[in-house]
C-alpha cells in the first residue's frame, strides 16, 4: 500500500501545536511508516503539493497571506484538520479583535517603537480586520481544540485518520486543554 | 393535607418517578442521576431560568420548558435528551461563547470552569456561529476581587447570592439585550462600593472566570461553594 500524504500548515499561532506534534517523539516513526510528510514548516518543501490526504492547520487566519494560503491548502487537501485553539477559536491571536486593526498597528509600529516608527506597507502581510477561526474561512473536516492539544491527542487523531476512522475528539481534549 | 396529596408521579425519559409537589423537573432528574445541563441554577439560590440550557420537552406541548423553574405535575411525561434538545443546547452554549471573549487557554478558570466543562460534555468541538468580539471591561478596583466582563455569561448567580444570602445586594443587571452587564451599586467601580462587605460569595458562585480573586493566574482560580448548602440548611432550621 502506498503511503498517505500528510501535511502541516502554520498560520497565526505560536508554533506550540507543532511543538506538541514533535512531542510525539519516537511515535513519529510509527506515523512515518504509514504517512509521508509532504509539506510542513518542519520539512524543506516550499510549495504545498496537490493531492494531500490529511493536512493539520495550526493558527488563526489573521492576514491576507493566511487567507490565500488556507484557500489553496483547502483546494489541495482531502481531510483538513483544524488543530489547536488558535485554529478552532482564534484564541490568543483573536484577543486583538475587540480593539480594531488600526489600534493594533499603532501599538506595534508606533507607540512601542523608538527607531523610525511607521506602519510597513510591504514585506509584512497585511492584517485582516479580525483574526478568525479557520472554519470561518474554509470548510473543516475535523476539529481538535486544545492549547496546545497534547501529543497523545495528536497521535490519536492522526492514527484514527490514517485508519480512515473519525476520531472521538471530546473524549481526549477541550478548549484550553 | 395528607402527605400523599403532596406527592406527584411523573415519567422522565420513560421511567416512573414520584416527587414532592414543590420540586422542579431538574430536582427530580438530579436526584435520580439523569443529566440535564444547567448553568444559572445553583442549589441554595432562587431559580430564574436565565441560561435556558436546562430546556426539556413535555408531552402534549410543542413548547420547551426550562427544567429548573418548571414544577412537577401529576402524569407529566418529560423527555430530557431528544435530538432536538441536544441541538438547541449546543446552539445555546455556542452562542454564549460568541457573545463575549472566552479565551480558555489564558483564563483564570481554565480547567475549573462550568461552561468549559459543559462544552466538552456536550461534545462541542467548535463554535459554528461567528464570534462577536465585543469590547468588554475589566474592573480591578476592588481590593481583593476582579470582575472580567469578557467571561460573564449573565447567569445572575452573583446578583442572587449577594442579595439572598449575604443581604448586601451590591450586584445588579443593567441594559437590554446584547448590552446587558452586571454592575456593582449604581454602576460604580466595585472598589468604591459602599454596600459590598467583601465576603467573596459572588466570586465563588460564579460559574466562569468572570469573578476571581486578585493574584490568581491562568487556571489558578478554583471556586469553593461549601458555604452555600451550609448557610441554606442553617436558615431552614431557623424557619
Ligand atoms: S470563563 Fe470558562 S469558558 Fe470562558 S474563557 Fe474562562 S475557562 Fe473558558
Ligand atoms: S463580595 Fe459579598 S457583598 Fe461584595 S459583591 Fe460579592 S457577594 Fe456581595
Ligand atoms: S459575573 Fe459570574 S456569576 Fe455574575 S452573572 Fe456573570 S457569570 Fe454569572
Ligand atoms: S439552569 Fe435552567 S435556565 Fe439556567
Amino acid at each position: 500500500m502506498s503511503k498517505l500524504k500528510l501535511a502541516t500548515v502554520w498560520l497565526d499561532g505560536c508554533s506550540g501545536c507543532h511543538m506538541s506534534l514533535l512531542d510525539l517523539d519516537e511515535r513519529l516513526l510509527a506515523v512515518a511508516e504509514k504517512a509521508e510528510l509532504v509539506y510542513s514548516p518542519l520539512v524543506d518543501q516550499k510549495i504545498f503539493p496537490n493531492g494531500v490526504d490529511i493536512a493539520l492547520v495550526e493558527g488563526a487566519v489573521s492576514s491576507e497571506e493566511d487567507l490565500d494560503k488556507i484557500q489553496m491548502v483547502r483546494e489541495r487537501t482531502k481531510t483538513l484538520v483544524s488543530l489547536g485553539d488558535c485554529a478552532v477559536t482564534a484564541n490568543v491571536p483573536g484577543m486583538r479583535n475587540p480593539f480594531g486593526v488600526r489600534a493594533v498597528y499603532a501599538r506595534a509600529y508606533r507607540e512601542n517603537v523608538t527607531l523610525e516608527p511607521g506602519i510597513p506597507n510591504d514585506s509584512v502581510p497585511r492584517l485582516l480586520p479580525c483574526s478568525r477561526p479557520v472554519h470561518e474561512a474554509v470548510p473543516i473536516d475535523v476539529y481538535v481544540p486544545g492549547c496546545p492539544p497534547s501529543a497523545d491527542t495528536i497521535f490519536y487523531v492522526i492514527g484514527e485518520l490514517l485508519e480512515g476512522r473519525p476520531p472521538e475528539i471530546c473524549a481526549k481534549t477541550r478548549f484550553g486543554a | 393535607m395528607t402527605v400523599a396529596a403532596g406527592i406527584k408521579t411523573l415519567k422522565i425519559d420513560d421511567r416512573d418517578f414520584s416527587a414532592r409537589a414543590q420540586e422542579t423537573i431538574l430536582d427530580v432528574a438530579r436526584q435520580n442521576g439523569i443529566f440535564i445541563p444547567s448553568l444559572c441554577e445553583l442549589k441554595g439560590l432562587s431559580e430564574v431560568g436565565a441560561c435556558r440550557l436546562c430546556l426539556v420537552e413535555i408531552k402534549g406541548s410543542n413548547r420547551l420548558f426550562p427544567a429548573c423553574v418548571t414544577p412537577v405535575e401529576e402524569g407529566m411525561e418529560v423527555t430530557t435528551n431528544s435530538e432536538r434538545l441536544q441541538r438547541y443546547r449546543r446552539s445555546i452554549l455556542e452562542l454564549l461563547f460568541t457573545e463575549r471573549n472566552h479565551v480558555c487557554s489564558v483564563c483564570v478558570s481554565n480547567g475549573h470552569c462550568e461552561m468549559q466543562t459543559l462544552a466538552q460534555k456536550l461534545e462541542i468541538t467548535h463554535v459554528r456561529f461567528p464570534y462577536r468580539y465585543p469590547k468588554a471591561e475589566v474592573d480591578a478596583s476592588h481590593q481583593r476581587f476582579v470582575v472580567d466582563h469578557n467571561r460573564c455569561i449573565l447567569c445572575s448567580r452573583c446578583v442572587r447570592v449577594c442579595d439572598e444570602i449575604e443581604g448586601a445586594h451590591t450586584w445588579d443587571l443593567k441594559g437590554r439585550g446584547i448590552h446587558v452587564r452586571v454592575i456593582t451599586d449604581l454602576d460604580e467601580p466595585w472598589g468604591s462600593s459602599e454596600t459590598c462587605t467583601g465576603c467573596g460569595k459572588c466570586v465563588h458562585v460564579c460559574p466562569t472566570g468572570a469573578l476571581f480573586e486578585k493574584g490568581r493566574s491562568v487556571a489558578e482560580m478554583m471556586k469553593r461553594r461549601q458555604f452555600l448548602p451550609y448557610l441554606t440548611l442553617m436558615r431552614e432550621d431557623r424557619e
